[in-house]
């Protein structure tokens, strides 16, 4: 779309207002990310920049924010616990997830559409209704306040990121494959291995990286469902939040985004991967 | 015709199709049966509770009984009284008087007390029990208590949707309009749609020049640009709100820096959070990366030949943008503007920490009457009302785009 | 490849699964609810603390549930998976969770221990402190807190009267989001007389009167909901006023060297206590604790560190002086003479009979 040199001053100002209005959003969207990883160096216990800060003096900066997240056990539980809902939530997912996928992607399916609104509901029910409905059903059975409520909860929210991806790589798969393997005496098991799963592995860890993150990012069912000791990294920001916003939670949420930049990266280059290997893409 | 061992082509065939499906269906069980039981069946279980009420005839089981020959004119008999009087003395001795109180509570003002003090005094009354009680509370001779009581002794009850859009039942047991000062829930639902709405405005107002701006731009630059939409996307949500109220609060940055420029004196700070504005601002950050994707995903399957064929038959830019470009562009604006409304229509985290109270939605209400009212009831009704606005909505995301074609990332 | 990554990480979970389980094993785990902030840390240092340095099996597990505890309780026992063993709750609550039968009755002078001179527990704590099913350990107020740098020298509020003043006196309020105290302030602050307080608020006309002096400061609220959060927006200067606990307001202005001063004018007296959930898995070890926590002692050492008066009478003596910064607490205390002069004494009959739709009543004014 770039200007031809025969263009006019009015079309030069729709040109050049169009392009500094789309980077002021670009800017509207990256400017609060960017806007608390200074000030997680703050030396000051507030939220504003300081003189030192502003010209750039090394007096204004430090670690300490980052030296109490490390030293307090409360963050280093979360992490913990995050960490021990997040993988297990995500083996669930990931394994059901990708079965039903294959099954779902036959064309021999019954009742197709009706099974995968029912997989796909986790997504669309507003998480305050899921919350709710999980806070009654698993304090009725005894799962509330434990590991296994949350990490099942989780779970049930993270299939329908796998059952996505996983069916996206199967678009276009070509069944036969499998059956020429199987009538040159592969067995099924060995078909799947050296068939399939090339083919939907890229969708299988991006949908595990979904559903990791969905987990890890999840705090309404964590509000409602567990107990003290399952307290993750998304509810302590919470009471964070909501009772003193120390510049603690500013260095948590830098390395947050570190966190995220790594996964949005492998997903990009998983997602190439798959492309490549269905030779969709244009390299 | 026959297969090699002799057995019917057609009933080969179709054994062979049987097997299939069976194998697809196997294939999908193992997570059906997950979903089902770990979350379909606490949704459905929730929605029961919306019109389950089981405490009333659980309580007084002998009064509610005795109240089935009562005409609803008149006081009840003696017997009545005297069941009300023998079922209260055992709550009292089970401690269940206190669930039955919270119950009745929600029907009508002093219903605790009423309940309460006739179960702390019930043992020592004497026949004739109709004088005794009313002696002990003059409301237990008002009809009107009696009619409640044969209402709610039912075990099922509307009356939790009956608050729950801003109903009551008048002294005759009519439906009527709350009193003004008790309306709440319609204006909340309206304010979640005007929120949401406003929401949706914004969220294409700026995500339509961006998602434009990325496929009209070489693959190289606009992958690049891309980074913009899908790291904010990938950044946790409480990171994101966390930033919001750093950037908006009265002693914030943005704050800082109009009082730095000299555009609002420093006892002039302007409040941009705890209000509706800040749970817009907030909002529209975080849904705009799910209204860019499905524009972008549009825009990027429209040929720009289509643009020069209009210029080359005269349209100017505008012309064939607004005639030829745009029309082509809806599907992915339905799309947007579809998933940006559904997600927000249910928010509940940034409306809770950064909303105040005029940025409040109704899933906070839910929360609220979950965790602080324990009115588990109203919370019920109110969350299928919602979900019920939900799956309508989604029915028709799924009519413009299809069930399975929901892109991530 | 990335699936080796991924069993490393699941081979890591797995153990660490396998170490709770195993470390949970070996002691009695009590989980103690209580508010959070300050008020948890002084209880840490004058009770937890030193009871596991004594009991070495005892691990203490901390919640900051109580201020949504009452709707935990219910519903850990309706689930019949009771998790808490003791929890930190208000009297009026522990009424209405005694009525429901989700909390312990308790039997004073079998539960307490008794004074150091030998009176018996029920005769130590102040009269009309011990309930049904409650244990009290403090005595706190709800107050007014200001913070000073958002009023001209000399023109700082004093009363309740000033808080209602938003000309003479602007900025925002920070106001809990229920109505107990709430009610009282603008009913005292409307010039009613503070023992007609509640006389007054159980005829509608008072309640009618109440939220529209509420009202004439509407627009200026913000609203909080757990206890750190009003010394917290002080803090920032999101508010000029913010209502909150008179020990969390001490702790903010000494620990923090916040700039906070207390409106003591109307001051809302109340007890605080413990209270034992029916169905605690624990409940040899949870009475132990008790009865060692509360007595005479330990309710003197927890004033050591907030300044929350202690609840029994034997134990008012040994009050002295800050653990940390060696000021002298007495005239901190809401029960102080000279903080003491116009306090409301919450009526917490009043709260049990007409909490319900004084709150819902109060949501809704609020959401209006």
């Amino acid at each position: 779309m770039a200007l031809p040199t025969y263009a006019g001053p009015l079309e030069r100002t729709w040109y050049y207002g169009f392009r500094i209005f789309c980077g002021l959003i670009f800017f509207f969207l990256m400017a609060p990310i960017l806007v608390i990883i200074p000030l997680s160096f703050n030396v000051q216990p507030y939220f504003t920049y300081t003189r030192e800060m502003l010209t750039l003096d090394p007096a204004g900066f430090s670690m300490r924010w980052y030296n109490a997240f490390w030293n307090s056990t409360a963050w280093m539980n979360a992490i913990r616990n995050s960490l021990i809902v997040g993988v297990s939530a995500t083996l669930i997912a990931t394994v059901l997830g990708t079965l039903a996928a294959l099954g779902l992607s036959r064309r021999e399916m019954p009742f197709r559409g009706l099974i995968m609104g029912l997989l796909i509901s986790p997504m669309i029910v507003p998480l305050i209704i899921s919350a709710a409905g999980m806070f009654f059903f698993y304090s009725s059975v005894g799962l509330a306040g434990t590991f296994p409520g949350v990490i099942l909860a989780h779970a049930a929210l993270g299939t329908p990121f796998v059952i996505i991806t996983v069916t996206a790589t199967l678009v276009g798969f070509d069944h036969s494959l499998t059956r020429a393997a199987a009538s040159l005496g592969a067995s099924p098991a060995t078909a799947f291995r050296k068939i399939t799963m090339p083919l939907i592995l890229p969708g299988v860890i991006s949908g595990a990286l979904f559903a990791f993150i969905t987990s890890f990012d999840e705090i309404v069912i964590v509000l409602f469902l567990a107990g003290v000791e399952q307290r993750t990294i998304p509810r302590e920001m919470w009471s964070g939040i909501r009772e003193s916003i120390s510049p603690t939670i500013l260095a948590v949420a830098t390395i947050l985004v570190m966190f995220s930049i790594a996964l949005l990266t492998t997903i990009e280059l998983l997602r190439r991967r798959s492309e490549r290997l269905r030779g969709m893409a244009p390299q | 015709m026959v297969t090699a061992d002799g057995v019917p082509l057609k009933i080969a065939l179709a054994r062979a199709e049987r097997r299939r499906r069976l194998t697809a269906f196997l294939l999908v069980a193992p997570l059906l049966a997950f979903i089902v039981i770990t979350f379909i069946v606490p949704i459905g279980q929730m929605m029961w509770r919306s019109v389950d009420n089981p405490i009333v005839v659980a309580t007084l089981p002998q009064t509610i009984e005795a109240l089935g020959e009562w005409d609803g004119q008149d006081l009840p008999s003696e017997n009545v009284y005297a069941a009300l009087v023998s079922d209260l003395v055992a709550a009292q001795a089970n401690r269940t008087v206190g669930q039955l109180a919270i119950r009745m509570n929600y029907e009508f003002s002093g219903a605790r007390s009423l309940f309460a003090g006739l179960a702390r005094r019930g043992d020592d009354m004497q026949a004739p029990f109709r004088e005794a009680v009313i002696e002990e509370n003059d409301r237990w001779g008002d009809p009107a208590v009696w009619q409640i009581l044969q209402r709610e002794g039912r075990p099922y009850t509307a009356a939790y949707y009956v608050s729950a859009v801003d109903l009551r039942y008048n002294d005759q047991g009519e439906i009527e309009r709350q009193a003004p000062n008790q309306r709440i829930y319609v204006a909340l639902f309206l304010r979640t749609l005007a929120l949401s709405v406003a929401i949706t405005c914004t969220t294409l107002l700026l995500g339509y020049p961006i998602a434009f701006l990325l496929a009209s731009l070489p693959m190289r630059t606009s992958n690049l640009l891309m980074i913009f939409v899908l790291l904010p996307f990938w950044t946790s949500l409480l990171v994101r709100t966390t930033a919001w109220i750093v950037l908006l609060q009265q002693q914030g940055v943005i704050n800082d820096i109009l009082v730095w420029l000299g555009l609002i004196s420093n006892n002039g700070r302007v409040l941009m959070i705890h209000n509706a504005f800040g749970t817009i601002v907030a909002m529209t950050h975080i849904l705009l990366p799910f209204m860019v994707l499905p524009l972008y995903s549009v825009m990027k399957g429209i040929s720009p030949s289509y643009m020069r064929a209009a210029r080359s038959l005269g349209a100017n830019n505008w012309t064939a943008f607004w005639k030829v470009y745009m029309p082509l562009t809806v599907p992915g604006i339905g799309a947007g503007a579809i998933l940006v409304f559904i997600i927000s229509i249910g928010y509940y985290i940034t409306p809770a920490l950064v909303g105040g109270q005029s940025g409040q939605m109704i899933s906070n209400l839910i929360a609220f009457h979950m965790q602080n009212s324990l009115n588990w009831g109203l919370a019920a009704a109110l969350g299928t009302i919602l979900l019920v606005g939900v799956l309508i909505l989604y029915w028709t995301y799924s009519r413009i785009v299809g069930i399975d074609k929901v892109k991530l990332g | 490849m990335k699936l080796t990554k991924l069993k490393v990480i699941g081979a890591g979970a797995a153990v660490s699964l396998l170490a709770i389980g195993a470390y949970a094993q070996d002691a009695v785990q009590l989980t103690v609810v209580s508010w959070g902030g300050a008020y948890s840390e002084s209880q840490q240092r004058a009770y937890l603390d030193p009871y596991m340095e004594e009991h070495s099996n005892i691990r203490f597990v901390n919640d900051d549930g109580s201020a949504n505890a009452l709707a935990s309780l219910r519903a850990q026992s309706q689930a019949n998976n009771v998790t808490w063993d003791l929890v930190d709750m208000l009297p009026s609550d522990a009424q209405l969770a005694c009525d429901e039968g989700i909390i312990m009755p308790i039997d004073a002078d079998e539960w307490l221990a008794p004074a150091p001179d030998g009176t018996a527990a029920s005769e130590d704590f102040l009269p009309g402190s011990i309930g049904e099913c409650f244990i009290p350990q403090i005595v706190y107020s709800t107050v007014i807190g200001y913070n000073t740098e958002m009023f001209d020298e000399g023109a700082e509020p004093q009363t309740i009267d000033d808080f209602f003043n938003v000309e003479d006196f602007p900025g925002q309020r920070a106001i809990q989001d229920r109505p107990a105290g709430n009610l009282e302030w603008a009913l005292y602050a409307d010039g009613v007389p503070i023992d007609e307080i509640y006389e007054t608020l159980e005829t509608p006309e008072g309640v009618e009167r109440a939220f529209a002096k509420l009202d004439t400061i509407k627009s200026n609220l913000i609203f909080w909901t757990e206890g750190a959060q009003g010394p917290q927006l002080l803090a920032d200067k999101e508010v000029a006023f913010a209502t909150s606990y008179n020990g969390r307001l001490f702790a903010a202005a000494i620990d923090e060297e916040q700039p906070f001063e207390i409106i003591w004018d109307g001051q809302l007296v109340e007890w605080d206590g413990w209270v034992v959930p029916e169905g605690t898995r624990n409940l040899e070890a949870v009475k132990e604790f008790i009865f060692w926590a509360t007595d005479t002692q330990r309710l003197a050492d927890q004033a050591k560190y907030i300044s929350y008066g202690p609840a029994r009478a034997s134990s008012a003596p040994l009050v002295g002086q800050h653990e940390d910064k060696g000021i002298d607490m007495a005239p901190h205390m809401p029960t102080n003479p000279d903080n003491y002069e116009t306090p409301i004494v919450l009526n917490n009959d009043f709260w049990t009979d007409y909490g319900d739709e004084l709150r819902e009543r109060y949501a809704n004014w609020m959401l209006q």
